[in-house]
């Protein structure tokens, strides 16, 4: 039994135009004290996915099929009552903008203690102290827990929002671009944190980004989104040294490595597709550079590669 | 890809030596009343380095460094507090405002994020067409169509004509920078100063742009200050790379030899962070501890030795020299 299973997960977004078909048909699995990377480009239904979870979705989306268990319960049909638990302390979420998510009038330390008393009604005196192992745990000064957002670096507020993420001891934490607007030495510091961090905890983590060196770095699998599916999914290392998938080649062929020669890779040509009406068959028919027939009529369907290694696209099928 | 001639001061495009921008830090209501001196934020603290004709040189630290103060400084959109700025010869904080604007489309920018650089209520074809407007550069109108024409192409959208009455929302991100690009392009530049330009886009469309800044380089002999944070990019696009940590520079040399065998410790250590497509090892990276200090409170001796790994006391107390160590590779360190 898997700690996270998500079959079929579908979301739409509802516009004017019609729908936008942001998530679509969506398989992710997650093991316990495993990281998991989902990786695209903007507009390619990552955070959808992710959201769709705990449900933590803009007022016109629509979840319109899937099926998700944590630990073999599902959690698909929940009520709002039930979401506020799991978001705590089954699934957290460590969102992109720290310098937005924290209340700017509200001492750091005081708002992780309320978090901890309303979700684990935790008298205040216990409350203080576990903020102040928080603290200690993602390498902060507890003495800083009476300072403001404002008297913290961006590196430091990532930190109280990791905190934060952690402190129901959730079983998966879902990461969102947590590093994004970081400088890079500060990323690389943010990066080592969550990864001691999932090891101490035994939590699984899902890390969304589109930096694919995060998740070459960090994650034991990974999954690649185009255009609101997951095009191909695997071991890191295997999918990052075999890629299957033309659009995951093109992905990685577009990475500079410091190690091997100096040239600028040809990118990919075109633009992703609109989901309001997105092209039949294969979503990256339009602007892969080896299209055969059926690439512009029918959905692929996934193909295993090796072991535990799955992409979709027509080429597989043929050898 | 490197530039011949080396020290060929006729090639040399722009030249800045020394240049100072300080800027008195905020003061608080109370410190303003007890009149006590403003201090000052050093953000850019002396910097030596020129660039020669159609050369890349890229300008890469961490934020807070004083990369983008320093370009802006060059372009006068920030009045330098020191120091000299040469371009073509002749001295440009010594310009009048006459000289000024003229210099101005010879020398250009690129923003980093194409979203807010562009005016939404503004259509390709007058975004573009504006400069020329207002330079009075063109005669009549078809000539100003001719341009507009051959700047959007030149920054490789194809079919312009359709594209003329499209407003920004109506772009992808990419097409979006292009539309930047070429509203710089059309005035003609020398010099174009391109801060963070590709770091707002996805990396399927980043190779593009990078590839067009180059080949605008190869063909027109246009000379860039590529500004980013991001040393893959850096050593990628550039001839040269600056390393700058709080407003000086640490590190000068060719692309490949600053990356391949850095110098200096603060270097060494931005190296050991570039990511890479596999697991690394984390005794592997030299991770740096806290983040870079306020430029108000700017250590002494060495303003990188409360975070260098390698620091001794001489560090403190006495600020290294930055010197030629190898040729046309220069350092600022005790120790190399």
């Amino acid at each position: 039994m898997s700690l996270l299973e998500v079959e079929n997960l579908t979301t739409y977004y509802k516009l004017k135009e019609g729908y936008v078909r942001a998530c679509e048909n969506v398989n992710l699995k997650l093991e316990k004290g495993e990281a998991l990377g989902l990786v695209g480009e903007s507009a390619s239904g990552k955070t959808t996915a992710a959201l769709s979870l705990v449900k933590l979705l803009p007022d016109n989306a629509e979840v319109r099929a899937g099926k998700i268990s944590i630990e073999g319960r599902d959690i698909s049909r929940a009520m709002e009552d039930e979401l506020r638990r799991i978001r705590w302390k089954e699934i957290a979420i460590i969102f992109q903008g720290a310098m937005n998510a924290l209340n700017p009038v509200r001492r750091v330390g005081d708002q992780i203690v309320e978090a901890l008393r309303i979700h684990e009604k935790m008298p205040e005196k216990e409350a203080c102290l576990r903020t102040a192992e928080l603290f200690e745990q993602v390498e902060i000064d507890p003495d800083r827990v009476r300072e403001y957002p404002h008297e913290f670096s961006g590196g430091m507020r990532q930190r109280v929002m990791i905190a934060m993420a952690v402190a129901c001891n959730p079983k998966i934490v879902i990461g969102d671009e947590p590093t994004t607007a970081l400088d890079v030495m500060v990323q690389a510091q943010v990066l080592q944190l969550l990864e001691k961090l999932r090891r101490e905890l035994q939590m699984g983590m899902i890390l969304i980004t589109h930096d694919l060196s995060v998740v070459g770095e960090t994650c034991d699998r990974v999954a690649v989104m185009y255009a609101g599916r997951i095009v191909e999914t695997g071991p890191t290392e295997k999918v990052f040294e075999n890629p299957a998938h033309p659009y995951t080649r093109a992905l990685i062929a577009a990475f500079p490595n410091i190690e091997g020669k100096r040239y600028l890779a040809q990118s990919i040509p075109g633009n992703p597709p609109n989901l309001l009406n997105p092209p039949a068959g294969c979503r990256f028919h339009e602007r892969c550079s080896q299209i055969i027939g059926p690439c512009s009529e029918k959905d692929p369907t996934a193909v295993e590669v090796s072991t535990g290694h799955m992409a979709s696209c027509h080429l597989l099928g043929r050898l | 890809m490197d530039i011949n001639n080396r020290g060929d001061e006729q090639l040399e495009l722009l030249k800045v030596s020394n240049l100072e921008v300080h800027f008195a830090a905020r003061q608080g209501f109370l410190s303003s009343l007890l009149n006590k001196q403003p201090k000052q934020v050093r953000a850019v603290d002396g910097l030596d380095f020129s660039i020669r004709k159609g050369e890349i040189l890229c300008l890469a630290g961490e934020s807070g460094s004083g990369k983008t103060t320093t370009g802006k400084a060059i372009l006068r959109l920030v009045e330098p507090t020191g120091g000299e700025v040469c371009f073509k010869g002749e001295d440009v904080i010594a310009f009048n405002r006459q000289r000024l604007r003229r210099f101005r489309q010879e020398a250009q920018i690129i923003f980093q994020d194409p979203y807010e650089s562009l005016n939404p209520r503004q259509t390709v074809f007058s975004t573009v067409a504006e400069p020329l407007e207002v330079n009075r550069i063109c005669k009549n109108n078809e000539q100003i169509e001719e341009r507009v024409i051959e700047a959007l192409t030149d920054a490789g959208l194809s079919n312009p004509q359709e594209l003329f009455l499209r407003y920004p929302h109506e772009l992808s991100g990419g097409q979006r920078q292009r539309l930047a690009i070429a509203g710089a392009l059309v005035v003609k530049p020398d010099f174009i100063m391109a801060d963070e330009p590709v770091s707002m886009l996805d990396l399927s469309i980043r190779a593009g742009i990078l590839k067009l800044m180059v080949d605008l380089r190869d063909q027109k002999g246009i000379s860039y200050l590529f500004i980013t944070h991001d040393l893959s990019l850096a050593w990628l696009v550039s001839d040269r790379i600056a390393i700058m940590y709080l407003g000086k520079i640490v590190e000068l040399g060719s692309a490949d030899t600053v990356i391949r065998q850095p110098l200096h410790p603060y270097t060494r250590a931005l190296v050991s962070v570039i990511p890479v497509l596999k697991r690394v090892m984390p005794s592997d990276k030299k991770l740096l501890q806290g983040e870079t200090p306020d430029p108000v409170n700017i250590p002494t001796g060495c303003r990188f030795h409360p975070r260098c790994p390698e620091a001794q006391s001489r560090c403190r107390e006495e600020e290294p020299l930055y010197r030629e160590v190898m040729p046309g590779h220069y350092g600022a360190c005790h120790f190399i």
